[in-house]
């Protein structure tokens, strides 16, 4: 039996070393990223596979978001009079939280996790360790052009959501319940700004790229040489990226002020 | 080599997309300009804004003609906004600034009301006739008060509740 305090103790240390052997990595991918070779072709290949074939659930969900937001605010806003702020209540929440954040949590599940899954099957099947006997750095093989395409990918899957849930807005707001297609982008255009919500936006998605490219590609090249090892280190890094996403974007947004 | 030449151009078409969404959800629905300087900037003094906020519209009949830059306060206690309108814009020395509310209890906004002096106001200049904000409550507080005014004479209203010790 152990004793309970040091089973704290035990546990306080294991998290201070997984933290500090991952900005250690992120420092190791910044340096990658720096020096040559810069692997156009590699970066191309990681921002179709996480990006264009990402766009699909980015557009159906953005589009049913902006839907039921239009729906929702519509029948909240019927009962104050003020139907025609329907394009500022979606648009706002839009643009400041449910973009950013919902593409960011559709990414790392459905990038994030093939991401870790694909490096830790590659760590499983001794990939990398080949590739280190070549004398090729896997960090800048093979780590390098994920994280970095996930980054990249990320604020522009964002913006693609946002515009898809407002046109969802639109279409619920104008279409369904026959508001006024003046009033709704109106109401938009007045209500958003360019310094406070999309740079906001803009800012918040990219540290969420940033974090979902570490978060997932750290899983996977620490993950445990066994199959359990991949399923392990999937799990993980969708769990993680999500909390992480949610905390930080706490954080950003208590931050900027809004 | 020719699937790997579609796949960029399908990279290509998707990174131009989020460009292009990004760039849309600026410029128009953020309102982001380049030429911020070059607009004509005038400033009007006002002893009430009540609520008036900075990106707020001015309008001339009813048409959009700028946006307020400032709200600041001058030394005499009265309130300083600064308005940057559009360089076309030729607007008269005698005109009006109002600070206006879209329906009962919407945004406050600044109404200009061209006059007809010939001399036109230049950038930088200050729009001298000004109207302040009406605030709901203090008209409400004037009608409850003015009619206790007019039974208990020469007695200022804010003294009442006092008296009553």
């Amino acid at each position: 039996m152990v004793n309970p305090v040091s089973q704290v103790g035990y546990k306080a240390v294991q998290l201070t070393q997984d933290l500090g052997s991952m900005a250690a990595f992120a420092v190791d991918i910044v340096r990658t990223s720096l020096t040559r070779p810069v692997r156009f072709a590699a970066f191309a290949r990681e921002i179709y596979k996480l990006g264009v074939l990402s766009l699909p659930i980015i557009c159906v969900c953005g589009l049913t978001v902006g839907m039921v937001m239009g729906l929702q605010g519509h029948h909240t806003l019927v009962r104050f009079g003020a139907q025609r702020s329907l394009g500022a209540v979606v648009g706002l929440s839009l643009i400041r939280e449910l973009g950013p954040v919902l593409t960011a949590l559709l990414v790392a599940g459905r990038a994030g996790s093939a991401t870790a899954a694909e490096i830790g099957a590659m760590v499983a099947t001794e990939q990398l360790n080949g590739l280190r006997m070549l004398s090729i750095d896997p960090v800048s093989l093979v780590v390098k052009p994920r994280a970095v395409g996930m980054l990249f990918v990320t604020p522009l899957l964002t913006g693609l959501f946002i515009v898809c849930g407002l046109y969802g807005g639109y279409l619920v707001g104008v279409g369904l319940l026959h508001g006024d297609p003046g009033s709704y982008m109106s109401s938009l255009r007045a209500v958003v700004d360019f310094h406070n919500d999309i740079e906001c936006c803009m800012l918040k998605s990219t540290v969420f790229g940033l974090l979902l490219g570490l978060i997932a590609t750290y899983r996977g090249y620490t993950s445990a040489p066994t199959s359990q090892g991949v399923s392990a280190a999937t799990t993980s890094c969708v769990v993680i990226s999500s909390v992480t996403v949610l905390l930080t974007d706490y954080l950003a947004s208590a931050l900027w002020g809004v | 080599m020719n699937r790997s030449s579609v796949r960029d151009f399908v990279v290509g078409l998707f990174v131009l997309a989020g460009i292009a969404a990004i760039v849309y959800l600026s410029i128009s629905i953020g309102g982001l300009t380049w030429h911020k300087a070059g607009g004509l900037k005038l400033s009007a003094a006002f002893d009430e804004t009540g609520g008036l906020s900075v990106r707020a519209p001015v309008v001339i009949a009813g048409v959009r003609v700028g946006e307020i830059a400032t709200i600041s306060l001058q030394n005499d206690y009265r309130a300083k906004v600064d308005l940057e309108l559009d360089p076309t814009l030729k607007l008269p020395t005698d005109t009006t600034a109002s600070i206006v509310t879209a329906g009962v209890l919407g945004d406050r906004y600044i109404e200009l009301q061209p006059g007809g002096d010939e001399k036109l106001l230049k950038s930088g200049e200050r729009i001298t006739f000004t109207e302040s904000a009406v605030i709901l409550e203090r008209l409400i507080g004037q009608l409850v008060y003015g009619s206790a005014k007019r039974s208990t004479t020469n007695n200022p209203a804010a003294t009442e509740p006092a008296k009553t010790k």
